[in-house]
């Protein structure tokens, strides 16, 4: 088995990729992945990160399974529900699962997580009502949730603009002098973005309580990550004098060791951290994008080689816990979520007309109150009373 | 209860896709989430998921037809409380498996195509009603037809160079072999593999490699079809510019009746008015070419000749004379064939003139030309001097009357007052549509066009 220890195997298969410095090449000292589960499932030792896990129990690596599988089934399933018209688009996480997991389940409920548009699994460990999870990619809303009901804003559209939004809200905390963290989720293709160089300045300079959370899925869309920096990205942070970790981003338990330790430092004071997840993003970019355009069928291959839960579960096959009634019951579990899924997008209701006035201002405004007045007026003109006027709001 | 799936939208914005092929059939019983069709938009190959659990009772599409989103493209036969039966739905197997990529064995793969990335927009364009594309489906013979270029003797071969290997699996190596092979053009499939269970080592391929070059028939023969050698013949999807030009060509070359009628003119007194002209101060930063002369002396022979500058509208059984010129021009982009045209080109002089055409060549060159140039263009000008050729037929950009293609100025021996002379000639080639132009017409502005060339000072004579 060759694992890729560089982790920057994704670009191996870009034509021209030899024009690139290998990172690591170029003089700078290259952090050594964090790997606690091989890809064949081996539990290796690691004197430090041990050390924040060893109070994972068999059951809670069954529950990381469960979780893992499930979150994979909520994305397969939205992606069908895209193919048939019900969603207009969706962003697939395939292969990010124990990134997403092993960091969502490290997170205390008053820690506030900000996320980009990808991480469904994580708003999954928030607790997130499926079919809330599923309204903007339905058209039916601008946004799903209350971010104040599962401390998780609305995921970001804008590439890295939330690492601004989870720096802001580290400070107000600081000055709220409590000791929770606003973690904040984002691609290798945001770090080159204006807002994260900001953001990171920013957290640096007031040292506080954020945790940037990078997952490499070594894909930008059609750019791979070697295009946007010579060097590991985790290395980016030493230049904002961010301490960074970079651990296998397919190792649930990996992932969690690092979460836990930037969360630990943020609680006590220590400032921000920079973990790189380095991971791999199987699928499209989203269902508009066709990955086989641009990458080699080899480089996902390697990549189903590591795969995260494929690993976990050869991990408990190794401990003689993934037994049939394990599997059963993490299939069941994962169907049924799926199913409420389905149901909660395919009888959501349309978005009415009148809606557009409902989120504006918090507080009643007069000048609102007259533009609805003459909307429904407008809408009444075409003689339904309700103000519904046929086809309006429906996609 | 028969429930239709209407074709979603499965790109952003998308208004067509083109269904592939069927996975499944009529009478077919089918689970919620089976992929029962493969799909390509302009974006992606997609397959389709079942949104219903039932029985398939209509496919309303062909494979091969180009569908409209929103139109019904198959019935099911579902029970009558419409929700899923719990017991059919089926995890969906999307995501793991790149729709473009088939299991071996399965269905045959279809034509390779081309890269476009994502947000670059739709390759295959195309409007209004559902076309029918002629396809052949023959399961059986098109992976031979589409991927093979070399005889039936290969594919056995190919086969028997695949038994070894799992059916259904990639040949097993590893990834810096696989980057060798792919460096090389080394089909892995090919390559007996004699590390452990199988797996393909950086020697097996380097032998593979090594027995090309000795040029061992069975070998070659394969190699042939991995492209290690060079491929006999390149495929390549028939879509885009060409695709379009394609279409532009045979309905304006099977609606209109071509004529075309040369001229070989002494251009040597229009091409020291150009030298003349690139000194004078008012044209200092422009750039002036015998292009630009010559689209001056259409723009001024079209008013005397306006039979070349109209349509023919079958459609309304009228001829639209058109009291303005759009000047085409035909421009080589990287993209292909595109012919943006000068808006008003009649209205202005020969400085603005200059300028347009040289924005026109820019903006063509580099692949930014706006649709709306690409359209309402009047007669159009075609520079196959550029390419150093003499003449040709050219034919018309549909909608137009007329076409003129400028050929080459050479350096030749002319008759010369009364003597032999080396003189600037160049021959200019005109093809008109006949249902709207005359021999007569046709003539007069060609020799109009070739007497100002000939001596600019004739335009007194004209305006």
């Amino acid at each position: 088995m060759s694992t890729d220890e560089t982790g920057q195997g994704g670009a191996q298969a870009h034509e021209g990729a030899g024009e690139f410095q290998e990172p690591g090449s170029s003089g700078v000292p290259v952090q050594k992945l964090v790997q606690l589960i091989t890809p064949s499932g081996e539990r290796v030792s690691h004197p430090e990160f041990d050390l924040w896990v060893q109070d994972i129990t068999d059951e809670h690596l069954c529950s990381l399974f469960e979780d893992m599988t499930v979150i994979r089934r909520i994305d397969v399933e939205a992606t069908a529900l895209q193919r048939q018209g019900e969603l207009a688009l969706w962003p697939p996480l395939l292969g990010q699962e124990a990134a997403q997991i092993g960091s969502g389940r490290s997170l205390r409920s008053d820690d506030f997580v900000f996320s980009s548009y990808r991480e469904n699994g994580v708003a999954y460990c928030r607790g997130v009502d499926l079919t809330d999870l599923l309204r903007v990619w339905r058209g039916n809303a601008s946004g799903g949730w209350d971010p104040y009901a599962i401390n998780m804003a609305t995921p970001q559209i804008i590439i890295g603009a939330q690492t601004l939004h989870a720096t802001g809200y580290a400070m107000g905390i600081q000055n709220d002098g409590a000791d929770s963290v606003a973690v904040t989720y984002f691609g290798d293709g945001a770090t080159s973005e204006g807002d994260v160089n900001e953001a990171l300045v920013f957290a640096a300079s007031f040292q506080s309580p954020v945790v940037f959370f990078c997952t490499n899925n070594h894909w930008a869309i059609s750019e791979p990550v070697r295009l946007q920096s010579h060097i590991q990205l985790a290395d980016r942070a030493a230049g904002f004098g961010i301490p960074s970790l970079r651990v296998d981003g397919n190792d649930v338990l990996a992932v969690m060791a690092a979460t836990r330790v930037a969360l630990d430092r943020a609680r006590r004071g220590g400032g921000p951290t920079f973990i790189e997840a380095v991971s791999y993003r199987m699928g499209p970019h989203t269902t508009a994008d066709d990955p086989t355009r641009y990458r080699d069928a080899n480089e996902l291959e390697d990549w189903a080689a590591k795969d995260p839960i494929s690993r976990v579960a050869a991990l408990l096959e190794r401990k003689g816990l993934l037994t049939g009634e394990l599997q059963d019951h993490v299939r069941n579990k994962a169907d049924a979520v799926a199913r409420e899924m389905r149901k909660g997008c395919t009888t959501m209701p349309d978005p009415q007309p009148m809606d557009v006035f409902k989120h504006v201002y918090s507080a009643p405004n007069s000048w609102l109150d007259r533009q609805q007045d003459h909307y429904a007026r407008y809408l009444a003109s075409f003689g339904d009373p309700a103000g519904a006027v046929p086809g309006e709001g429906a996609r | 209860m028969i429930k239709e799936f209407r074709l979603p939208d499965l790109g952003e914005g998308l208004t067509e896709s083109e269904i592939l092929s069927w996975k499944v059939a009529v009478g077919d019983t089918v689970s919620l989430n089976q992929v029962i069709a493969e799909v390509e938009t302009a974006k992606a190959v997609v397959e389709l998921p079942s949104p219903f659990a039932g029985v398939i009772r209509e496919l309303h599409e062909q494979p091969g037809t180009v569908v409209e989103v929103g139109k019904p493209i198959v019935s099911f036969e579902v029970a009558d409380d419409a929700g899923p039966a719990p017991a059919g739905h089926a995890a969906p197997s999307l995501g793991l498996v790149p729709a473009a990529r088939p299991a071996a064995g399965e269905e045959p793969a279809a034509p390779k195509r081309e890269p476009n990335l994502v947000g670059y927009g739709a390759v295959v364009e195309s409007s209004g009603r559902p076309a029918r594309r002629p396809r052949i489906f023959a399961p059986v013979v098109e992976p031979a037809d589409t991927e093979s270029p070399v005889v039936e003797a290969a594919d056995t071969t190919v086969i028997e160079a695949r038994a070894g290997v799992p059916s259904g699996d990639r040949p097993r190596s590893t990834p810096p072999v696989r980057k060798l092979a792919r460096d090389h053009g080394v089909d892995l499939a090919l390559v007996t593999g004699t590390g452990p269970a199988g797996l393909i080592t950086r020697e097996d391929v380097q032998e593979f490699l090594r027995q090309g070059s000795a040029g061992q028939a069975a070998a070659a023969a394969g190699q042939a079809r991995a492209g290690g050698e060079g491929e006999r013949e390149t495929r390549t999807p028939i879509k885009g510019v060409r695709k379009h030009t394609a279409a532009a060509m045979v309905s304006s070359a099977f609606t209109a009746p071509h004529v075309t009628e040369f001229l070989t003119v002494d251009v040597t007194p229009t091409m020291e008015l150009l030298a003349k002209l690139r000194g004078a101060r008012a044209f200092a930063n422009l750039k002036l070419t015998p292009l630009t002369l010559a689209a001056k002396a259409v723009l001024i022979a079209l008013r005397r000749n306006p039979s070349l500058n109209s349509r023919w509208d079958e459609a309304n059984q009228e001829i639209v004379s058109f009291n303005y010129v759009n000047l085409g021009i035909a421009a080589a982009t990287p993209r292909g064939l595109t012919v943006p045209n000068i808006k008003d080109a009649h209205s202005l002089t020969l400085e603005q003139l200059a300028e347009a055409l040289a924005l026109l060549a820019d903006t063509a060159r580099s692949g930014k030309t706006a649709p709306a140039d690409l359209s309402g263009g009047t007669m159009s000008i075609t520079n196959i001097g550029v390419f150093g050729i003499d003449a040709g037929t050219p034919i018309l950009n549909p909608g137009e009357a007329a076409i003129l293609a400028l050929g080459a100025v050479r350096s030749m021996p002319w008759e010369y007052r009364g003597e032999v002379a080396l003189r600037q000639v160049m021959t200019l080639s005109l093809s008109f549509d006949h249902r709207l132009v005359d021999g007569e017409q046709g003539s007069r502005f060609l020799a109009d066009v070739g007497a100002i060339l000939a001596e600019p000072g004739m335009v007194l004579t004209m305006v």
